[in-house]
């Protein structure tokens, strides 16, 4: 038997020792790591396209000054059209990969680690339900849209440093190339829609997906599709009217007057709305209050699912 | 004081009682043994006492509530659930990194050097490991965990003789000091019998029998009878009778072993004997009231 004193002795050594506690802090970064080294499509699928595209454009530098010089005789519109394109249709290939790979993270999220039974072991350390999912839910929603986002810029650095380059060996001035896709700005749009748009817009598809990922006993791809899809469906024949639908593809694509169709393919058509307003827009709020509606849910449901 | 009690414990499944007011309490410093068939409810048991599922009842460990209190629980108890469960695609670096990034009483030297014991090297991945592998780096990250109270749930369960045997000789000469307390549940009994305090059956959702293990070796004898004495020896009530090679073994309890002597061979049953013994008995009861 212990006595009293030795008891507070060991009790007293033991806090000494290593009774630190860890921050919440620290336990989301290791949360949003442990993440990052389970699902490496998160950085390697952006990376890939990244890499593909440039060889494919490296390829295509042979015919740059050619080209360079068929725009120069264009007017000012077209011209800022076919000198921009190769760098909105990158940026473009980039924001799709990072939402199949964000749709594809969110079904495994919760479902992965149930059916592998690994629940048991995450379960078996200090760390809560809550902790789980609000990690999980800044993959989509925060670091797959800074990690393409520093994927984009740097893809789209080397082009044009490249492309100065060959312009420069056969005597042509890269300054046109500069003033139509202007770096600096390119790259704040691109922060702005992958963040604005694919991170926070995104945001009550992605809680969506994460709930059902926590939900689903199997095929959570068909739980995550079939309801939206009944939901619109009753809606048609009941009442023969669309508005599930609408309010969908309003969220997810923008209200259709928002798109300028003068624009044609430019960066610029990637910069949502005027900052300001679409910080202020109540969709957007509404859609983060459903989000947040969605991953409470996702908590109860890791927490009450557990193994089953 | 009690590290875990349990009061009338229920979890039922759909129509399935998995629980079925289980009662238990472990002081510190025990190692518990949970035997019980299949479907007997120890899995869920554990699961309840871990805050992996919800119960009816009332469970207090180390004084707290574990199903609205495990992440605080988790400080201070270490779980296994089975070797299957470490993610496979984790390598062993990665998993102390995790650890020691999560749990405040994780000793990541101390984990290192139960590895550097093992062919285990650090890049190696989960599922390059073979099952004993997994489970002694389970094993070494939950031994680097200064917790009080460790819950094994078959712990080695799909390992060879060899790892087992390792795996409770790790346990009990490495881990195991007075103010921790183990609760494990089994049904490969003889590894873990000479490593038991305590001993609990449980069958459908109920203890159906506890005692220290002090209690069995002084209470329950097995005593192998020549046929000639065997009359006698049934007049002893023995609670189970089984056929030897040439003798009858018949398990007593509560009777002197001057008074079994006369017999035959005297011996302590091992917890296996007793388990079949002990169910076989009530289920042969369990039969004569329905009867």
């Amino acid at each position: 038997m212990n006595t009293p004193s030795n008891v507070m002795a060991e009790s007293q050594s033991r806090s000494g020792a290593l009774a630190l506690d860890i921050s919440p802090a620290r336990r989301m970064y290791w949360s949003v790591q442990r993440e990052l080294w389970e699902n490496r499509s998160i950085y390697l699928a952006p990376l890939a396209v990244g890499a593909v595209f440039l060889i494919g454009f490296l390829i295509a530098l042979i015919r740059l000054p050619g080209r360079m010089r068929a725009a120069l005789a264009l007017g000012p519109m077209p011209q800022h059209e076919a000198i921009g394109q190769p760098y909105v249709i990158v940026a473009l290939m980039l924001m799709v990969i990072e939402f199949l790979v964000a749709v594809y993270y969110c079904l495994e999220a919760l479902y992965g680690e149930r059916r592998d039974r690994s629940i048991l072991f995450w379960k078996s350390l200090p760390v809560s339900d809550v902790t789980t999912v609000l990690a999980k839910a800044s993959i989509p929603i925060l670091v797959l849209p800074l990690v393409t986002f520093a994927v984009t810029v740097a893809t789209q650095f080397v082009m044009l440093v490249v492309s100065s380059a060959v312009l420069a060996g056969s005597g042509m001035s890269a300054a046109t190339l500069w003033t139509h896709v202007p770096f600096f700005q390119t790259s704040l749009i691109n922060l702005v829609h992958l963040v604005g748009f694919h991170g926070l817009r995104y945001a009550p598809l992605y809680g969506w997906l994460l709930m059902v990922s926590a939900w689903a006993k199997r095929a959570p791809f068909l739980w995550a599709t079939m309801p939206p899809l009944a939901i619109g469906a009753v809606e048609k024949i009941a009442f023969n009217t669309s508005h599930f639908a609408a309010m969908v593809q309003n969220h997810l694509l923008g209200s259709p007057d928002s798109v300028t169709p003068a624009g044609g393919m430019t960066m610029e058509m990637l910069a949502p709305l005027p900052l300001g307003q679409f910080v202020l827009s109540p969709s957007l709020w509404i859609g983060l209050a459903v989000t947040a509606v969605f991953l409470f849910a996702a908590v109860r449901l890791r927490r009450v699912r557990g193994l089953s | 004081m009690a590290c875990l009690e349990a009061r009338g414990l229920r979890k039922t499944f759909g129509a399935t009682v998995a629980l079925d007011g289980l009662d238990l309490q472990v002081e510190e410093g025990r190692i518990l043994g949970l035997i019980g068939p299949n479907g007997a409810g120890k899995t869920t048991a554990l699961n309840a006492i871990v805050g992996l599922t919800s119960y009816e009842g009332r469970l207090n460990v180390l004084g707290r509530n574990p199903w609205t209190e495990r992440e605080q629980l988790m400080r201070d108890v270490c779980f296994i659930a089975d070797v299957a469960v470490l993610p496979r695609w984790m390598r062993v670096s990665q998993a102390l990194d995790y650890v020691a990034g999560v749990h405040p009483r994780f000793d990541r030297a101390k984990a290192e050097a139960f590895l550097a014991k093992t062919t285990i090297g650090p890049t190696s991945k989960v599922r390059e490991l073979s099952k004993g592998m997994v489970t002694q780096l389970h094993l070494a990250v939950v031994m680097a965990i200064d917790a009080r109270l460790l819950v094994l749930d078959e712990p080695t369960l799909g390992l060879d003789i060899l790892s087992r045997k390792a795996f409770y000789d790790s346990l009990l000469n490495d881990y195991f000091e007075r103010t921790r307390t183990v609760v494990v549940a089994t049904h490969q009994v003889e590894e873990v019998e000479h490593v038991l305090t305590d001993l609990m059956f449980i069958d459908r959702g109920r203890v159906v029998f506890s005692r220290s293990m002090e209690d069995v070796e002084s209470q329950y004898r097995e005593v192998l009878v020549h046929p000639d004495t065997l009359a006698a020896a049934r007049a002893l009530n023995p609670i189970h009778e089984r056929q030897g090679v040439g003798r009858s073994i018949l398990l007593f309890e509560g009777l002197e072993r001057q008074q079994l002597a006369a017999l035959g061979d005297v011996r302590t049953p091992s917890v296996a004997d007793l388990f079949v013994a002990i169910m076989s008995s009530r289920r042969g009861q369990a039969q004569g009231a329905t009867r």
